[in-house]
């Protein structure tokens, strides 16, 4: 039996309001290591709340999210922030990089507000983060002196910056052209067979979603399926 | 260096043209309420300078608090007596010599006699009425400022001619009397005298200038018809402001009547009360002004950061630190505006000092300007607590706002 990363517990989020809006209802799922998880679904259907819920950006209005098996229901604020900074790296569909620090220093952001490495290791290994996707030429280079597909790989390093075991990404390629997205799919795939990292996903690109282990499909807030996918994971 | 402090100061130094606009903000309202604070206590300060040049300190007369004891009281204590007229006295301070001397021992300042005296002026047909003041030329330049104030001869040419008189030179307009003019001068009894022009002054005080004329004690003296005759004594102190207290150990010592400047001026002491209030109100107002301003420019910078606020928070950044990046980025704003607003302020003032103007009530040529540290500091701390406050709240809304609902805003 192996180790369950992120469990989602009876997870339900109402947006209050004068016509309450349901979200997420009634979610139960757990992530465990070295896995692909897509989640699918139409647009509105509830899948990237559910992703911000697992990823601690959002409280549940009713369940539990557990990472490593710790309850984070009653967790104050700023330990869910360390939490997020330690054990979860984001991407998102807009790559949401600073735009006044160079591609080394936002990846080093992270890495400097969980303050366990010293200036000179968080830039020798930000610099290796971006040589290790490619981007070695860039690493001076200010976000928006660079491609969208290049982008969102700066992103990616900046999600492993602290080596976190699990990776959200909300629709990570929902802004780029087939190339890039073709790119940037591969690095994703990559960092869960080679570097061993989970990935959750949201997409609405069922061709990428059948090329990951698993998808778990969402319909109006709740789940509607799971699938093991066709292609066969060593 | 410090992670909150890398990201304000990079925060400051890449948006280069709104970092200089709200600088900019910040010394405006800094420059201009030291400006405004200079020009309202100077020419305060300015009018009180001029008045208290222009009187003794403190003035002692002859004036008992109340009437002398009759010999009927002194006898009968327990008796009412109604229907008295007092016995006339010999007017002035008695023992004159002894009395100065002995304040004169205590007294943190220099002390004169002078006479006071009524007169009339008569020349070419010409009669006005004027006090006339008896004085001692050696110790009375260390008194009043009659000695800068004098435009033609000097308090020692006093010495030098039969019964010779000092005139206010608008007097002397007014009798058409020039130096060495020989007039009458008649006292308040029978007395009448001649006497020889010897000098003119101006004390800028138009009142003084056309009512007054100053002769030697000994002159006063044959006017008034009473030899030895010392009615009025006065003291100039180091620390004009200690009058009040001085004056109330003097009467307490002599038994004179004696007045400081401050309750000789008690009506225009008021004046400049309600002056005061005013000043304070408007400097306030241009604080608070410049506070709004420097509030408005640093929360616009702050909430044009929402975006990056949520994105620091969904990496894992927590409230308390996103917060002090936006502190220390206005305070960094307000620091550097109010050293600008320090060079402002100080020129505007340098450049208020240069305007001339020109008064027929007075003689200051150039606006009075008050320079003190004081105005540096409180502007100082106003810019220094509105960056903070403007700062400070629209980022602690940033970071409270839950980074879903912008990241939700921006796909």
């Amino acid at each position: 039996m192996s180790e369950i990363l992120i469990e989602a517990r009876k997870v339900t989020r109402i947006l209050p309001g004068i016509v309450p809006v349901t979200l997420v209802q009634d979610v139960d799922l757990k992530i465990v290591p070295r896995e692909f998880v897509a989640i699918t679904g139409v647009s509105g259907s509830g899948k990237s709340s559910l992703l911000y819920l697992l990823g601690l950006l959002d409280f549940p209005t009713e369940g539990d999210v557990l990472i490593r098996g710790q309850s984070t229901s009653r967790m104050p604020e700023d330990e869910r922030a360390r939490v997020r900074l330690a054990e979860l790296g984001f991407v998102f569909q807009f790559h949401f990089l600073l735009p006044e620090f160079s591609l080394t220093e936002n990846v080093g952001l992270p890495m400097r507000a969980l303050g366990a490495l010293s200036a000179g290791e968080i830039r020798d290994r930000a610099e290796a983060l971006l040589d290790s996707l490619g981007l070695a030429d860039h690493r001076s280079k200010r976000p928006d002196q660079i491609s969208g597909g290049q982008r969102q790989r700066v992103a990616v390093a900046r999600a492993l910056a602290n080596d976190p075991p699990v990776i959200l990404a909300d629709e990570p390629t929902g802004s780029l052209d087939s190339k890039s997205t073709e790119q940037v799919f591969q690095l994703l795939r990559s960092l869960v067979d080679e570097r061993g990292k989970t990935i959750v996903a949201v997409t609405h690109d069922l061709e990428l979603a059948s090329r990951m282990d698993r998808q778990v499909r969402i319909a109006d807030g709740r789940i509607v399926a799971i699938e093991k996918a066709t292609r066969a994971h060593a | 260096m410090n992670l909150v402090l890398d990201i304000a100061w990079t925060h400051v130094r890449t948006r280069a043209r709104q970092t200089l606009v709200a600088i900019a903000g910040v010394a405006t309202g800094v420059g201009f309420s030291i400006m405004m604070a200079a020009l309202m206590e100077g020419s305060q300060d300015d009018f009180i300078k001029t008045l208290v040049n222009a009187l003794p300190h403190i003035s002692i007369s002859d004036e008992r608090s109340r009437p002398t004891l009759q010999p009927g009281e002194e006898a009968f204590s327990a008796a009412e007596i109604h229907g008295l007229t007092p016995a006339v006295r010999r007017r002035g301070i008695k023992n004159p010599m002894a009395t100065m001397a002995a304040l004169e021992a205590w007294v943190p300042g220099a002390v004169t006699p002078s006479v006071q005296s009524k007169g009339l002026l008569r020349y070419a047909g010409r009669d006005v009425a004027v006090s006339i003041t008896g004085i001692d030329p050696r110790t009375e330049g260390k008194v009043s400022a009659l000695i800068a104030q004098m435009r033609q001869g000097s308090l020692p040419a006093l010495y030098r001619a039969t019964n010779a008189i000092i005139l206010g030179d608008r007097l002397a307009d007014k009798l058409s009397a020039k130096v060495g003019a020989n007039l009458t001068i008649a006292g308040s009894g029978t007395i009448r005298i001649n006497g020889t022009v010897v000098g003119t002054f101006h004390s800028g005080m138009r009142q003084i200038d056309e009512n007054s004329a100053y002769v030697l004690m000994k002159t006063a003296q044959i006017l008034e018809n009473q030899t030895g005759l010392v009615n009025e004594i006065r003291v100039r102190l180091a620390d004009a402001m200690a009058a009040r207290d001085v004056a109330q150990q003097i009467a307490a010592e002599t038994g004179y009547k004696s007045v400081s400047w401050q309750e000789a001026q008690e009506d225009l002491l008021s004046t400049i009360q309600v002056r005061n209030i005013l000043m304070y109100t408007i400097v306030g107002a241009i604080l608070l002004v410049a506070a709004f301003g420097t509030y408005n420019i640093i929360s616009t910078i702050t909430h044009e950061k929402a975006r990056d606020i949520a994105i620091m928070k969904s990496l894992g950044f927590n409230e308390r630190t996103v917060r002090r990046i936006f502190v220390i980025e206005a305070l960094l704003i307000g620091f550097v505006g109010a050293a600008f607003g320090w060079a402002l302020g100080y020129l505007l003032c340098r450049g208020l000092g240069t305007v001339e103007i020109r008064t027929p009530f007075s003689d200051f040529n150039y606006l009075p300007l008050a320079y003190t540290i004081r105005h540096y500091l409180l502007a100082t701390l106003v810019a220094l607590v509105s960056s903070m406050v403007a700062g400070y709240f629209p980022a602690r809304r940033a970071a409270g706002v839950h980074p879903v609902e912008i990241i939700r805003g921006a796909t």
